[in-house]
């Protein structure tokens, strides 16, 4: 594959990203602050992502486990992981995050723990969606090309 | 105390001179680094802490009001961005502590939050923040902030600027902005004088 192809296959790549509501327009946004002399910055905000969401799964894991849980802290932690995907456009993780924080308010575990599922889930999905695409520009860059700048409109 | 304070103020005009230094207040490390490289961008020497005891341990408040062996020149703020929602101290009790600071009550706050609520805005401008920016926070917020507050310190050369009106903030964004129907919410009215 020649580096237009590659060009060619992650502009089709990241657009499908965002048709499918994975990422929304903040993506978009820190993608606009990497330049020439910080190449890696996106890849470094979605990793702190990756970090503090592995992190903050693991104490939702281990609120509701408990025999008397603690919803305020699970709300905290969810308003954490919402903010965090928030930032970096993973926005079906953050829609998922707003719907776990109205049962975190009705103090529902069954519901709580059926919507960290699908907070999980989400996580997994967008996770694998996003080394995808570092992996297509990591080619890309080592046959010589650049990443193209992805823009509104499609 | 007055005579320290009048040295303080005498310094600010320097500020148009050079780089604005940022203190940035986020629990996030997402957060934390977005708000430094948004800061960077716009020209700014930047501090970021993770906590606001951390802030106030930088400017010298965490023990009594002032640190005399500071050396302002270095460690200078001329703006304060914090988030809103942190545990322990959260950014508005931040912002009290500043403002009832009589020696960093001058320095800016910005306070930045995920969550659009109307009186926790507002409390925030009573307490005399200079605007409320919701998150995810933009590059082009960051810009009409930062831009702001270099023309504010260049032309009152040390005195409170006057009253803004909400028009003063309509500043069309530069053209980094990518999307034509930002959602930022941005209300300001002045607090006290």
């Amino acid at each position: 594959m020649d580096v237009g192809q590659m060009q060619r296959q992650w502009l089709d790549y990241t657009r499908s990203l965002f048709i499918e509501g994975f990422l929304d327009n903040q993506f978009l946004q820190l993608q606009q602050l990497q330049d020439e002399n910080n190449p890696e910055f996106v890849v470094e905000v979605v990793s702190l992502f990756f970090d503090d969401s592995e992190r903050l799964l693991k104490d939702l894991n281990f609120a509701l486990d408990q025999q008397g849980v603690d919803f305020k802290k699970v709300d905290a932690h969810v308003h954490q992981l919402k903010g965090s995907s928030s930032s970096i456009g993973a926005q079906r993780v953050k829609n998922a995050c707003i719907a776990f924080r109205n049962f975190c308010e009705d103090q529902n575990v069954e519901a709580c723990l059926r919507c960290l599922q699908q907070v999980k889930q989400e996580y997994c999905l967008v996770k694998n969606k996003l080394e995808t695409l570092f992996r297509l520009e990591q080619q890309i860059v080592a046959a010589g090309g650049s990443i193209p700048m992805m823009e509104l409109g499609f | 105390m007055a005579a320290t304070a009048d040295l303080f103020i005498q310094r600010l005009p320097e500020v148009s001179a050079r780089e604005l230094h940022v203190l940035a207040v986020d629990d996030s490390h997402v957060d934390r680094k977005v708000i430094e490289r948004l800061l960077k961008i716009s020209s700014c020497k930047v501090t970021v802490v993770d906590s606001g005891t951390r802030a106030l341990q930088y400017l010298g408040l965490d023990g009594g009001e002032k640190n005399s062996s500071i050396d302002f020149d270095s460690m200078k703020v001329n703006l304060i961005m914090t988030d809103y929602s942190m545990p322990g101290m959260t950014g508005f009790e931040l912002l009290k502590k500043i403002k009832e600071s009589s020696i960093f009550r001058e320095i800016p706050v910005v306070v930045m939050s995920s969550e659009n609520i109307l009186t926790r805005i507002d409390s925030c401008l009573e307490e005399g923040a200079e605007e409320f920016l919701l998150k995810p926070v933009k590059l082009s917020d960051v810009k009409r902030v930062t831009d702001f507050i270099m023309r504010g310190e260049g032309m009152k050369g040390g005195k409170r600027s006057q009253k803004r009106r909400r028009s003063d903030d309509c500043i069309p964004s530069l053209t980094t902005e990518l999307s034509p129907l930002s959602p930022s919410t941005l209300a300001s009215k002045k607090s006290k004088l």
